[in-house]
């Protein structure tokens, strides 16, 4: 058993399924977002912020938001242990990646609820 | 043929070097890198490399041929040899202890970890503790490990994290422990390897599979490990 307080979940099986669920919402959310872009050819301001004004919109955005924050923390605090191996070089690396992702769930909340 | 061989003696060399010999090789024969190894032994009694059986069981010579890890015994020249050429080096991510010699402890503490021998807190029975046929054939493709380090040491998630990651050897292993049905430690085992490491820093790349010399699938068995773990959780 290897102690380990940095990763996002309490263990290994937390971590492998928050990746892999995750992938499958964002996976969802490109297809969808892709989908309406190629169905709204000469989309509007007002189409694009009407879209965004449905509140299951803003939902499945929130959750993809949440989702790539798990997904890229997983994913880059495990090439983190895999590559840096100076423990204050790695710890400064993930302090400056979750600190990232929390600005950017932040500001997501903001843009989506703001608008 | 052209032999590039991997030399380091820690007692006269700052540094390893590769070393370029010619050596000739009896013609209408298929020699096995063993066979190799030996010539060059008889040109240079210094080269320094281990070996045992020479058929394959043991799991002693195993070596980085042209890139590939595999047991020099049981590998032939035209399997591996393009263009005139083989390169020699010691398995990959291991400290080398003398030209191929490797030093194995940091893959036998993985392998001390899983803990491989059976555990069972039952009383134990007047003769033996049976098995179904059913039961000991999900042993087969596992208990034929012969611990030759090929496999992990051509893992870079081992390299990367020798000291955390169990390895695809270490971890066939584990699985047919936790799979025997005369052992009664399986959640012990389980709970021991649920860390982001043992088990999960394995991105299935699969060359364990390629590399095993005894045709077996640690791949495999480390899935079979995720899903134990998996069901437990969830």
């Amino acid at each position: 058993m290897v102690t380990i307080v940095t990763n996002l979940g309490k263990n290994g099986v937390s971590d492998w399924l928050l990746q892999r669920l995750s992938a499958v919402v964002l996976a969802a959310y490109t297809v969808f977002i892709i989908g309406y872009l190629l169905l709204n050819p000469g989309l509007t301001y007002v189409q694009w912020s009407g879209l965004f004004d449905l509140t299951w919109v803003r939902i499945f955005s929130l959750l993809s938001l949440l989702s790539l924050g798990a997904h890229a923390w997983v994913g880059l605090w495990t090439v983190s242990t895999d590559y840096i191996k100076p423990t204050g070089l790695r710890l400064l690396f993930q302090s400056v990646v979750v600190t990232a992702l929390f600005v950017y769930v932040v500001w997501g909340i903001q843009i989506l609820w703001g608008v | 043929m052209q032999i590039s061989l991997y030399r380091y003696n820690p007692e006269t060399d700052s540094e390893p070097y590769m070393q370029n010999i010619d050596l000739d090789i009896p013609d209408g024969q298929d020699l096995m890198v063993l066979d190799v190894l030996h010539l060059l032994k008889e040109k240079d009694a210094g080269i320094s490399f281990r070996r045992s059986c020479r058929e394959g069981v043991c799991g002693s010579d195993g070596v980085n041929m042209n890139g590939a890890n595999g047991l020099a015994c049981i590998t032939p020249l035209s399997s591996i040899v393009k263009k005139n050429k083989l390169v020699l080096r010691p398995l990959p991510g291991l400290p080398v202890i003398r030209d191929l010699i490797v030093d194995m402890e940091p893959f036998y503490q993985q392998y001390e970890k899983i803990e491989p021998y059976l555990i069972n807190d039952t009383p134990a029975p007047t003769l033996e503790r049976l098995q179904t046929i059913e039961d000991r054939e999900k042993l087969d493709g596992l208990y034929e490990c012969i611990l030759c380090a090929c496999c992990s040491t051509a893992c870079p998630s081992f390299w990367w994290n020798p000291d955390k990651f169990v390895g695809p050897s270490g971890l066939i292993q584990a699985y047919r422990f936790l799979i025997d049905s005369r052992d009664t430690a399986t959640e012990d085992r389980l709970a021991n390897l649920d860390d982001p490491f043992s088990v999960f820093r394995c991105r299935g790349i699969m060359n364990c599979v390629t590399v095993c010399p005894k045709g077996l699938n640690p791949t495999r068995a480390i899935g079979n490990i995720r899903d134990m773990l998996l069901k437990r959780a969830i």
